[in-house]
């Protein structure tokens, strides 16, 4: 495809959990947290959710990107954890980017994955001339029923980037996102009906026929579509559920642990549902080197991926075009823990009287 | 403690992008924004303008015992910011730590709920500000 991305953005709230304290909350073995790879996540604070995450991650996109944002013609922001049931997160950010009112804006959901479909969406309408500028986000915040499995890898987080076409020798595009490929069934594996506050899963059926085939069905689709191989890749980011499922698949695909490391985020801030795999892929783009070549694989549950190859361009290389601190920088230095308790009075979760 | 809809949807220009006023008169700006230049009165041209999103604490204090609505957020911090054209505006400071939240602390502005209200309400988002 002709298009590419123009910049990108990122949010992880301050707040920490360690998830040996939510080990003891609910007296399980103290290294559960370690076992999947998660050693800590980030909470948003009692004033944060998915669209305030979005709204940060989006104006550090538009400040790089250098742009009028009165530009961009779409946005779309992909979430589990809407604020609202009704009413879209999508023009509250739009607003906060003064991109009003000359745009078309959606709220997106699929599981983790709604954050790429937006990125599907941008590619063709900025392809295709529709839009000249297209904001695709993905964000959510920790949602897991307190004592569940789940509660010990959901964390909040955010990414952003800017779509648009090439302009003529690449030169507004950062990396040009070449070819997409997405692999989709209906596959029960993990879901939230519209009055349950938390999201319920299948267990261990989320692993094999869920996050692996989804993947490697998409990966294979875009090595096949693009004829290319792992060896192709410098870098090679995937949805992470947990710490340890995105170094399985790429084992199984081929990929090299090293190719995997930079955009292996979920050890440190948990699963930003819809924010994972965009994070992930804002890690890379921080170090990635003109001429690099990136492969992306999201997964939603419900169950899809979405694949993209991507080939970093020297625009990153300009002064300002990448956010001023990195993604790995900004979760060391940015961070403070709370509690358990802490964490679930800010989340809500306590019941009082009022 | 719910605010009516008509003043949050009035105020989102103002809470989400800092938009004040500028006089091209007497260069000055004000925030929130005035219907007359408080320089030059009739003879002062306003103009929409957005407020610098960085400045530093002019003055502060930490809130112990807080108004309905917020009661379950303290102790919080409170300041005046000196934005970096000199307009003084009032807001929280938050995710910042305590030694660090003083007088002359460079802060930015941060998009958070500012007030949330109940299940049934519209949310209300705007700036806060942080330590830099
Ligand atoms: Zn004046």
């Amino acid at each position: 495809m002709n298009v590419g991305i123009v910049s990108y953005g990122y949010y992880v709230p301050r707040l920490r959990v360690k998830t040996a304290d939510i080990a003891v909350a609910w007296n399980k073995e103290k290294d559960v947290g370690e076992a999947l790879g998660v050693k800590e996540k980030a909470v948003g604070a009692w004033d944060e959710d998915s669209c305030t995450f979005a709204v940060e991650a989006a104006r550090m996109a538009v400040q790089c990107s250098g742009i009028n944002s009165q530009e961009i013609g779409a946005i779309y922001v992909g979430s589990e954890s809407k604020p609202y049931a009704v009413k879209p997160s999508a023009t509250i950010v739009a607003e906060a980017i003064s991109a009003t009112p000359t745009l078309t804006a959606a709220d997106l959901e699929f599981a983790c994955k709604a954050g790429t479909a937006a990125m599907q969406m941008c590619m063709g309408m900025a392809e295709s001339g529709m839009i000249k500028y297209g904001l695709a986000i993905g964000s959510d915040t920790a949602q897991a029923q307190p004592g569940d499995a789940l509660e010990f890898t959901a964390g909040g987080g955010a990414a952003a980037v800017l779509i648009a076409k090439d302009s003529g020798g690449k030169a507004n595009l950062i990396a040009t996102l070449n070819d997409t490929y997405s692999f989709t069934t209906d596959t029960p594996d993990f879901w939230r009906r519209q009055h349950a506050e938390f999201p319920s899963h299948a267990g261990r059926f989320t692993g094999e026929p869920a996050y692996f085939k989804h993947v490697i069905g998409a990966v294979k689709g875009i090595f096949e579509k693009t004829g290319s191989t792992p060896k192709d890749y410098d870098y090679v980011v995937f949805h992470q559920p947990n710490g340890k499922f995105p170094t399985r698949v790429a084992k199984m695909l081929g990929f090299s642990d090293a190719s995997v490391k930079q955009g292996l985020i979920t050890p440190f801030i948990g699963n930003t549902y819809s924010g994972s795999s965009m994070i992930g892929l804002a890690s890379v783009l921080d170090v990635a080197k003109p001429g690099q070549k990136i492969l992306m694989c999201s997964y939603g549950s419900g169950s899809g991926s979405d694949a993209f190859t991507l080939t970093v361009e020297k625009g990153i290389e300009k002064p300002g075009k990448r956010p001023s601190e990195s993604v790995l920088d900004y979760i060391n230095r940015n961070k403070e823990y709370t509690s358990y308790v802490g964490y679930i009075r800010n989340r809500n979760k306590i019941k009082h009287l009022e | 403690m719910v605010q009516a809809i008509s003043r949050i949807w009035r105020s989102i220009k103002q809470r989400y992008n800092l938009e004040g006023v500028h006089c091209e008169v007497c260069k000055e700006s004000f925030f929130p924004k005035r219907t007359i230049c408080p320089n030059c009165r009739r003879k002062g041209k306003l103009v929409d303008a957005k407020m610098p999103h960085t400045g530093k604490i002019y003055s502060y204090s930490l809130v112990y015992s807080a108004p309905a609505g917020f009661e379950y957020e303290v102790p919080y911090f409170v300041a005046i910011i000196e934005l970096d054209n000199k307009v003084k505006i009032f807001s929280q400071v938050v995710d910042s730590e305590v030694d660090k939240v003083k007088i002359g602390a460079k802060v930015k502005a941060v998009f958070r709920r500012v007030q949330a209200g109940k299940e049934e309400d519209v949310i209300a988002y705007g700036y806060k500000f942080t330590v830099v």
